[in-house]
């Protein structure tokens, strides 16, 4: 896989949205089962662990991909490349965050400390510095879009701008979003943001113009310990669907019924 | 077990600024005022008659500009129609666009036909310009007869009994807005739309107090005691209502100590305590309560009666829109990190500064002055 961001391939995120939301007014779902066959020649890719996305053909082609996305806490080192990744595939402008990396330390004396990796990396960064002998434990938590089931940004949303792809990924129509930022005050996790240069509501989109591409998310390809895996959650042998049923999986805030589809390996309950 | 501050890196910034402060603001006092219109049209209660037309012609000009404060808010207001095009039944500010349309129509009917004599009568007596602007409001409807004049008292009080769930739907809905966003422990309970209810009430006869009062002054008219009075005694039943409500929720969320309560108590206690404590509360709840207390007491002085019903209706005002602050900006100084807050810096200039805040409350009563020129707000006896 390679990291695309010329114009030529990467066909602007906002064209594809557009046509995508028009795809999804005028076409049924069957037709659009028979479109995505197209779209996916094929799932197959070789360097899953080592890139966390899915190699793995798709076993039921006639209706359209289901995505998940897993962070595996015990394997993020806080390179902060995934931040980098992110920035520049999506040109997100300063000061605004689709994902960002979370460090949470655990004293001995009780204390917990959480602050923010910056996007030049954990090592040699200006973040507090910690006595190791203080540390009970200690883990870094990458945060992004939970593109969550039950998405009470789309709810709450008065103009259909936000809505959920028929492959699970909550999208924003930016033709269509009037900038209430009523999306950014139901978001429960804090992902959303006013974009300033389009001035409507963004956050991540699991890279939508990649993975519709048989990418992965940027910041799944970028990160080098494999602590972000994406892939198909409606095939068994994928990556994902693996690791999700080898390990304890954890969603955040569950108990306010969002149902993320995003899950964590490694976190405790004060990882808000 | 401690815990150090942190913010998520989206959150630093308020969204919500004080146009969506003075957006549930303004919707209230539409309602208040309309419901004292009512209480006249609909529960005949004569002795608000010196008000009547003011209430309802107050509760038009405010509604002219609820939507002013949004619009200002929007990123992409060119966009506002979108609501009313392509509408989410799912969301509450979707329904919105619909609730403020039918309860504006009712409005603008409502009036019309309430000042529909008074309009016919000038634009058959006036020539020129004047004549012709009434002619125009008349709408070319000009019979005024005893019987068409029933038939207008009797849609009156139809549109009225109409507007009284009308307006309580509208400023419910305002609360029902905020209580159903369930990320935000602040904002996220099921009494935040009678709370908003009770306290647009509040705000609403107490608009018409001091308006009431205000005009009189202007006209070197004296004040109808009994009038002020009677409003008086419903400012003090509906603001108890209404503070009752608000410590009730508090209280509730105190005494349930649910996961989030350290944060709404550190909110309170060190983010909002003059907002909160000392203006809704202190200045706002008590001191208004007192004075309705004593300026309904039937043995008062008209005049000492007319002052502090006069002040308790600032006051009132004040607590109104300390409370939609204290909701709005207050709900988003946290992060929904849960453990850390932010700052709200509110500039003087800007789309959404003071200055265009306080022209946003100005223009409705300007709107009501302009409106004064144009209709008579007052009684015929009186006028």
């Amino acid at each position: 896989m390679t990291h695309q961001t010329d114009d030529t391939n990467g066909t602007s995120e906002a064209e594809t949205l557009r046509s995508r939301r028009h795809f999804l007014e005028k076409v049924a779902t069957i037709t659009f089962g028979t479109m995505t066959l197209t779209l996916f020649p094929g799932w197959s890719g070789s360097d899953e662990e080592s890139s966390g996305s899915d190699g793995e053909k798709p076993s039921n082609d006639d209706q359209p991909p289901v995505f998940g996305y897993l962070v595996d806490t015990r394997k993020c080192v806080g390179t902060g490349k995934c931040l980098t990744a992110c920035r520049v595939e999506n040109d997100v402008p300063d000061g605004c965050h689709r994902t960002w990396v979370e460090r949470y330390v655990h004293f001995k004396d009780g204390t917990v400390q959480v602050d923010l990796v910056p996007e030049t990396g954990y090592a040699d960064s200006d973040m507090a510095a910690i006595n190791p002998d203080d540390v009970e434990r200690a883990y870094f938590v990458p945060k992004n879009c939970n593109h969550c089931e039950d998405a009470p940004c789309n709810q709450v949303c008065p103009v259909h701008a936000s809505f959920t792809s028929p492959e699970g990924v909550t999208l924003i129509d930016d033709e269509r979003c009037i900038g209430c930022a009523y999306c950014v005050q139901a978001c429960p996790y804090g992902v959303r943001f006013i974009n300033p240069v389009t001035e409507t509501a963004d956050k991540c989109t699991w890279c939508y113009h990649r993975i519709m591409r048989s990418e992965a998310p940027a910041c799944v390809e970028a990160c080098p310990v494999g602590a972000r895996i994406f892939g198909r959650l409606d095939d068994p042998n994928s990556e994902i669907s693996r690791r999700i049923a080898k390990f304890p999986t954890h969603v955040l805030k569950e108990h306010l019924g969002t149902r993320p589809t995003t899950r964590y390996i490694g976190i405790s309950g004060e990882v808000t | 077990m401690g815990e150090t501050p942190f913010v998520f890196p989206n959150d630093p910034n308020v969204t919500w600024s004080i146009m969506i402060v003075l957006y549930p603001y303004i919707t209230g006092l539409v309602s208040g005022a309309f419901v004292v219109a009512a209480l006249y049209h609909v529960f005949r209660q004569e002795v608000l008659e010196p008000v009547a037309r003011l209430a309802l012609v107050t509760a038009l000009c405010f509604c002219a500009f609820a939507t002013l404060p949004l619009l200002l808010h929007l990123h992409h207001p060119e966009r506002a129609f979108n609501i009313m095009f392509t509408p989410s039944a799912t969301s509450a500010m979707s329904v919105f666009g619909f609730i403020y349309n039918f309860y504006m129509l009712l409005l603008v009917v409502q009036v019309w036909l309430v000042f529909r004599p008074e309009i016919v009568e000038r634009a058959n007596s006036c020539s020129g310009a004047v004549g012709l602007f009434y002619r125009v409001l008349a709408l070319g409807i000009r019979e005024i007869s005893d019987g068409a004049r029933r038939i207008d008292a009797w849609v009156i009080r139809l549109l009225a009994m109409i507007g009284i769930p009308a307006s309580c739907v509208l400023s419910g809905y305002v609360g029902f807005l905020f209580g159903a966003v369930k990320a935000n422990p602040w904002w996220s309970t099921a009494l935040m739309p009678v709370v908003f209810l009770a306290s647009s009430l509040a705000s609403g006869i107490a608009a018409i107090i001091v308006l009431y009062l205000f005009l009189c002054w202007r006209r070197r008219v004296r004040p109808d005691a009994e009038c002020v009075r009677a409003l008086s005694r419903y400012l003090w039943g509906s603001l108890i209502v209404a503070v009752s409500l608000e410590m009730l929720e508090l209280v509730h969320m105190a005494y349930e100590s649910g996961a989030q309560w350290h944060v709404i108590s550190t909110l309170l206690t060190e983010h909002l305590v003059v907002s909160y404590g000392i203006v809704q509360v202190l200045i706002g709840s008590v001191c208004p309560f007192f004075l309705l207390m004593i300026s309904t007491r039937p043995q008062l002085p008209a005049r000492a009666m007319t002052w502090l019903s006069g002040l308790a209706g600032v006051l009132v005002l004040v607590q109104v829109l300390a409370m939609r602050w204290n909701i709005v900006v207050g709900g988003q100084l946290f992060s929904k990190s849960f453990r850390g807050f932010v700052e709200y810096p509110l500039h003087w200039g800007g789309r959404e500064g003071l200055i265009a805040a306080a022209v946003i409350l100005a223009l409705p009563l300007l709107a009501l002055w302009v409106a004064g020129k144009v209709l008579p707000l007052w009684p015929s006896k009186e006028a």
